[in-house]
């Protein structure tokens, strides 16, 4: 009997222990992640990490969930780079958040495709104070067909061409105007030892930010226009040969700080190269002051930093007020969620989104929200110069430019940002690249 | 739990013949069944499957059949992502297998402070991939890395920045992080080597390198098969390290196959190609684990102690 006992024991252990392992492993499949799991009344959000956007999200969360005590909103933060993956994965699993942070376009045309997020139209036509209160300009991104998928929040983000006012000072320049003022600051701080500009050219998305300003500057947005409406060889413009020509000149020269095409945006180490004097010029979203002023040691707070509109270039027809980058962001509503998420996001939409105190607490970090009538408080904060210059980038541009890969489909702008990725280390010629990109029209 | 219940019931009523135990043997085999058939053969089928369709992840999933073979087959760019792949198996094969050989041989002795330095060396099995990439990309940082910290200009070489030597850095951090990992294959290996042999040796006067190239490298013929198999299939794998130390880049030049496959499905939303790359991968890897097992003769159960 011993010996028979032994061997069945065991096999039952070996069963016991398995089979809830099988049912956990069948069973992990099917259970929601973090955003469907919500019970009723409750409702998930995803949003970028990094401060002061982070920080305000929260605190607008938690304010709206002392205020409504059976509604329980969570939020979650990611890294922008990781978060583009992940809630692309997560909407396609069926997983989605009950509200989806994005950038609008290209991206949000994909979502609004596979009808995985709502339409707002009726609702916000329902709700005016809700639509009437944000900038209306703002709503294009978000507009697909005529209808709209998404409700503008946080901040206008025009990209801004920033310079160390100190480095400056001490190499007795100005800052530039013209793209040769560009090219010879480039040859009077690389004499100086310190790099013209800073750049995280690993996350691509900011070496693209030049492309977008050469291309209206030497072409006017027409020249985009056309690529985004798929017209054949739209690329291969001369003014986009142009423009690419130049900047693969302004690489050659030194222009960008050495291994810049290592360095990520998201780790922010383009940002301290500003501020800890290694480069005098970076092109970056206007996010990126709020940042300076937290990290920089008084950078900011010292008017080391400057500003100036992005140089115009010789016999190029765009108008130097032209300008690019992310109207806003946006936060839509996952079409999987249940009705009680549903009215718990439209709860939040209407009760805490852009409301007195995010719109305070936005301001004093150095950004412009998407909000009307904020002229006045704008001009009574110490950052009002650049809030100024942001108002001016964001709200008065004659053009305004959507950042490029969010502008179009996600297939095109990952082709677009790994020829970036080659233009920039001078694998690739102008050429080349127009025909590579070419080859991405009307997909 | 009811399936554990009725494999009892039924165990306890085999009698306890010949058949009856090789019975419960068998069935023992279920719960790995299991796993395997449900994390790997269905996902399998599932990417097959896949690949012959068009999907962004997102949407609907329409049928394209061979298209996707039809465009990954002639992609330049894909072709280029497989050669460099197989260019990091070689590569990582020959800095891995003759420093973990020869470490393992080392670490298997009886020298001097040698369990203080085995321990060193293992040291970074118990580290992440993604944590190493990290620590590596601050280090090697041409403005706020070691370079510029020490201000040693060798050392502020533009690491990741440079395609060629992007490239060696990621062989070097990947060897970094394996070798401990075959080193540790490579000790148990020469710890089974009888000692008579060596003393046979010796008696003989056969000299430690001798010794090393007649006795122990013969006697390590399964160890470094099993070691060369990881090395060379754990290649087609390698993606955490290289998609956090360079995200592939600078322009593609460590984009390799597992990584391409990643963007591909996971940026630019081309699930179908993807696929085709994932059914690739798959082939290329069960080919050569065959192969590299038939390299070690077609008896695997022969043996290296004959005549002892």
């Amino acid at each position: 009997m011993e010996t028979k006992a032994t061997p069945s024991r065991r096999t039952f252990i070996s069963l016991a222990i398995a089979a809830p392992l099988l049912t956990w492993g069948l069973t992990s499949c099917g259970t929601t992640g973090p955003g469907g799991a919500a019970a009723a009344g409750t409702a998930s959000m995803w949003a970028l990490s990094g401060d002061p956007n982070e920080t305000i999200r929260k605190n607008s969360v938690d304010a709206f969930n002392k205020k409504n005590p059976d509604a329980k909103l969570s939020v979650t933060f990611f890294q922008n780079d990781a978060y583009k993956t992940k809630i692309k994965t997560a909407i396609g699993a069926g997983q989605a958040p009950t509200m989806i942070y994005g950038w609008g376009g290209g991206t949000l045309k994909s979502y609004a495709d596979a009808g995985q997020v709502d339409d707002l139209t009726s609702w916000l036509e329902e709700n005016p104070d809700v639509k009437d209160r944000l900038f209306a300009g703002a709503f294009g991104a978000a507009t697909i067909d005529g209808k709209i998928f998404a409700i503008p929040i946080q901040a206008v983000q025009p990209i801004v061409f920033y310079y160390n006012k100190e480095l400056f000072e001490q190499a007795k320049v100005e800052p530039p105007e013209t793209w040769s003022d560009v090219m010879s600051l480039v040859q009077t701080f690389n004499d100086r030892g310190v790099a013209p500009f800073s750049l995280g050219g690993q996350s691509r998305w900011t070496s693209m930010m030049w492309l977008q300003y050469m291309f209206d500057r030497v072409g006017g947005p027409e020249v985009f226009t056309d690529i985004f409406n798929g017209k054949a060889d739209a690329w291969s413009h001369p003014a986009a040969i142009e423009a690419l020509t130049k900047i693969q000149e302004l690489v050659k020269a030194n222009g960008f700080i050495k291994g810049f095409n290592t360095i990520t945006a998201d780790s922010n180490a383009d940002q301290a190269l500003l501020y800890t004097g290694k480069a005098a010029m970076m092109l970056h979203g206007s996010w990126t002051y709020g940042g300076m002023k937290n990290d920089g040691a008084g950078f900011v707070q010292d008017g080391k930093l400057g500003w100036v509109p992005f140089p115009t270039v010789e016999g190029g027809v765009g108008d130097p007020k032209n300008a690019v980058g992310n109207p806003c962001n946006y936060l839509s509503i996952s079409s999987k969620a249940s009705d009680e998420e549903k009215a718990t996001a439209k709860k939040y939409f209407t009760e805490s989104l852009s409301n007195d105190e995010e719109v305070a607490a936005f301001i004093e970090t150095g950004a412009v929200p998407v909000v009307n009538g904020i002229e006045d408080q704008i001009k009574e904060t110490p950052d009002s110069d650049f809030l100024g210059h942001v108002y001016e980038l964001g709200a008065n541009a004659p053009a305004f430019q959507q950042s490029w890969d969010q502008a179009l489909n996600p297939t095109a702008a990952e082709a677009l940002l790994n020829n970036i990725d080659q233009l920039f280390v001078l694998s690739i010629t102008p050429e080349q690249f127009a025909s590579n990109m070419n080859e991405t029209l009307g997909t | 739990m009811t399936i554990a219940a009725a494999r009892r019931v039924s165990g306890e009523q085999t009698t306890p013949t010949e058949s009856g135990k090789t019975g419960r043997i068998a069935w023992l085999v279920i719960p790995a069944l299991v796993f395997f058939i449900a994390f790997a053969v269905i996902p399998l089928a599932g990417v097959l499957i896949l690949s012959f369709t068009n999907w962004d992840g997102i949407g609907a999933i329409t049928p394209a059949g061979f298209a996707n073979w039809a465009s990954v087959l002639v992609d330049p760019d894909m072709f280029h992502a497989l050669g460099l792949t197989l260019l990091v198996m070689v590569l990582s094969w020959l800095v891995q297998t003759p420093l973990s050989l020869l470490l393992g041989v080392f670490t298997a002795g009886t020298q001097k402070y040698r369990a203080i330095l085995a321990v060193l060396y293992f040291l970074p099995l118990l580290l992440s991939s993604a944590a190493i990439a990290v620590a590596y990309k601050a280090l090697l940082d041409p403005n706020f890395g070691l370079g510029a910290g020490l201000g040693l200009p060798f050392l502020s070489q533009d690491w990741l920045g440079n395609p060629q030597l992007a490239f060696g850095v990621v062989i070097f951090v990947i060897a970094w992080q394996f070798i401990p990992f075959h080193t540790l294959i490579y000790q148990g290996g020469v710890r089974q080597i009888p000692r008579s042999i060596y003393e046979a040796a010796e008696i003989d006067g056969a000299g430690r390198i001798k010794q090393f190239f007649f006795i122990t490298i013969p006697q390590l013929k399964y160890t470094i098969i099993t070691s060369s198999t990881l090395m060379t299939v754990g290649a087609l794998t390698y993606f955490d390290l290289i998609f956090v130390l360079t995200g592939g880049g600078p322009a593609n030049a460590t984009r390799i196959l597992p990584l391409d496959m990643y963007l591909l499905g996971f940026r630019a939303n081309l699930m179908g190609p993807a696929s085709v790359i994932a059914v690739i991968l798959v082939a290329i890897g069960l080919a050569l684990a065959l192969f590299l097992q038939r390299l070690g003769g077609k008896d695997n159960n022969s043996s290296q102690l004959e005549g002892m």
